[in-house]
């Protein structure tokens, strides 16, 4: 069982690293604070005061960039069939598939967001605060990817449906993960963290179920 | 007992497909089942590996371990046969020699080194076979499992068949046509039919 496990999360990561899905975050982050400075004007206060909840939202959406490629095409090739038929089960797939999820995009944003910081100006103590806050709210970003992914998996047009699925669910960490960047904030901090337990807590079950009742 | 079914039905998107089906699969046995097309021949296995729920426990297993092989390639288009066929075995628990065995019995040896996504129909489903052959499953679920195979792949079959339910194995095969095996049990799924 446990093999099985960490089998998927090895290939899944070895096609993101193949496929090119580990930059994409990397770049889109980046590109998300070289372009906010041109929108709002080069001023060095204006830029730390929003940069922050800037990199936030493109963390959410980096998030949801590869929402395509999670589960639909292993459920159009039937590896979903095969895991099955070896005993392996539809949460434990979700489970897996979210873990592999986070670490092929969780670690290199925490790591984009030091060059970013940078581009916003933020100062020490916020980029602590926001590595803080990726650390404990990307988990729940990666868990949000696969769950709308497993819903929307096979259906026409599947990457615009699970934007506008993943986006409201995803208000809570955008507001408490944005309000852990202020000094003094660790209630939004502590309540972004109960929000994340719970995403990936209830993603398995909820994909699990998505991805039974897509198979009947 | 293998796998046994009793008054197994099948319901997709509302409609009955067949119903009061029953059969009963030990070691060493094999059934073919029969019927045009969509009477419910991959239903019936996929109902079989637990892929979509039956009636309440119609479908009773004596802890044999599954292998399926239908019209889905489930390896990886850009890794190598030999590797996407690896992933598989290594899931299995299997060793190599077992992959290496399964692609030369199907002939793709020399082809262990191509992209999975330049194979033909052909191959593919050769290579779907040498990986059911490899899993060292007890229960062979095919389903058409001679469909795109010419005359000597087609053989191959047969004899990996033969071969299996020799060693004890058992097969469930669904086909429209006749495949080189001497079957058991043959189920006509239209007299089961709504």
């Amino acid at each position: 069982m446990m093999r099985g496990f960490l089998l998927i999360i090895a290939r899944e990561l070895r096609l993101a690293w193949t496929g090119g899905g580990i930059w994409l975050p990397v770049i889109f982050m980046l590109l998300v604070a070289s372009l906010f400075p041109f929108a709002v004007g080069p001023d060095a206060r204006l830029l730390a005061a929003t940069g922050g909840g800037m990199l936030w939202i493109a963390a959410l959406l980096a998030a949801l960039l590869p929402v395509e490629r999670l589960i639909s095409p292993d459920m159009q090739s039937g590896q979903f069939d095969q895991y099955l038929v070896r005993g392996l089960s539809d949460e434990m797939i979700a489970t897996a598939k979210m873990a592999a999820h986070w670490i092929g995009f969780g670690p290199p944003l925490m790591i984009a967001a030091l060059p970013a910081s940078a581009l916003l100006k933020l100062d020490a103590g916020m980029l602590i605060r926001l590595e803080a806050g990726l650390a404990i709210g990307t988990p729940a970003l990666a868990a949000l990817s696969v769950l709308v992914a497993s819903l929307t998996a096979g259906m026409r047009s599947a990457s615009a449906l699970a934007g506008l699925l993943a986006l409201p669910l995803a208000v809570p960490l955008l507001i408490f993960g944005a309000g852990s960047l202020h000094p003094g904030s660790g209630a939004a901090l502590k309540f972004l963290a109960a929000i994340s337990l719970l995403l990936v807590a209830i993603t398995p079950i909820a994909a699990g179920a998505a991805l039974r009742a897509a198979r009947e | 007992m293998l796998v046994r079914g009793q008054n197994v039905e099948c319901r997709r998107g509302g409609r009955l497909l067949f119903s009061g089906l029953d059969f009963s699969l030990e070691a060493g046995e094999s059934l073919l089942l029969r019927g045009p097309n969509g009477i419910g021949k991959s239903s019936l296995l996929r109902l079989i590996a637990g892929l979509i729920p039956g009636n309440n426990d119609a479908i009773q297993h004596g802890g044999e371990t599954m292998a399926l092989a239908d019209e889905n390639l489930a390896l990886d288009p850009d890794r190598t046969l030999y590797d996407a066929l690896a992933f598989w075995a290594h899931l299995d628990g299997r060793g190599m020699d077992d992959i290496a065995a399964g692609l030369a019995h199907y002939d793709l040896s020399a082809l262990a080194g191509v992209p999975v996504r330049i194979l033909s129909t052909g191959q593919r489903k050769r290579a779907i076979l040498a990986r059911t052959m490899a899993s060292g499953a007890s229960l062979w679920l095919l389903d058409e499992p001679g469909n795109g195979l010419d005359s000597a792949s087609l053989e191959r079959l047969g004899a990996a068949m033969n071969a299996h339910i020799a060693n004890g194995g058992a097969i469930i095969a669904a086909s429209h046509f006749a495949l080189p095996h001497d079957f058991t049990w043959v189920i006509d799924l239209s007299k089961a039919a709504a």
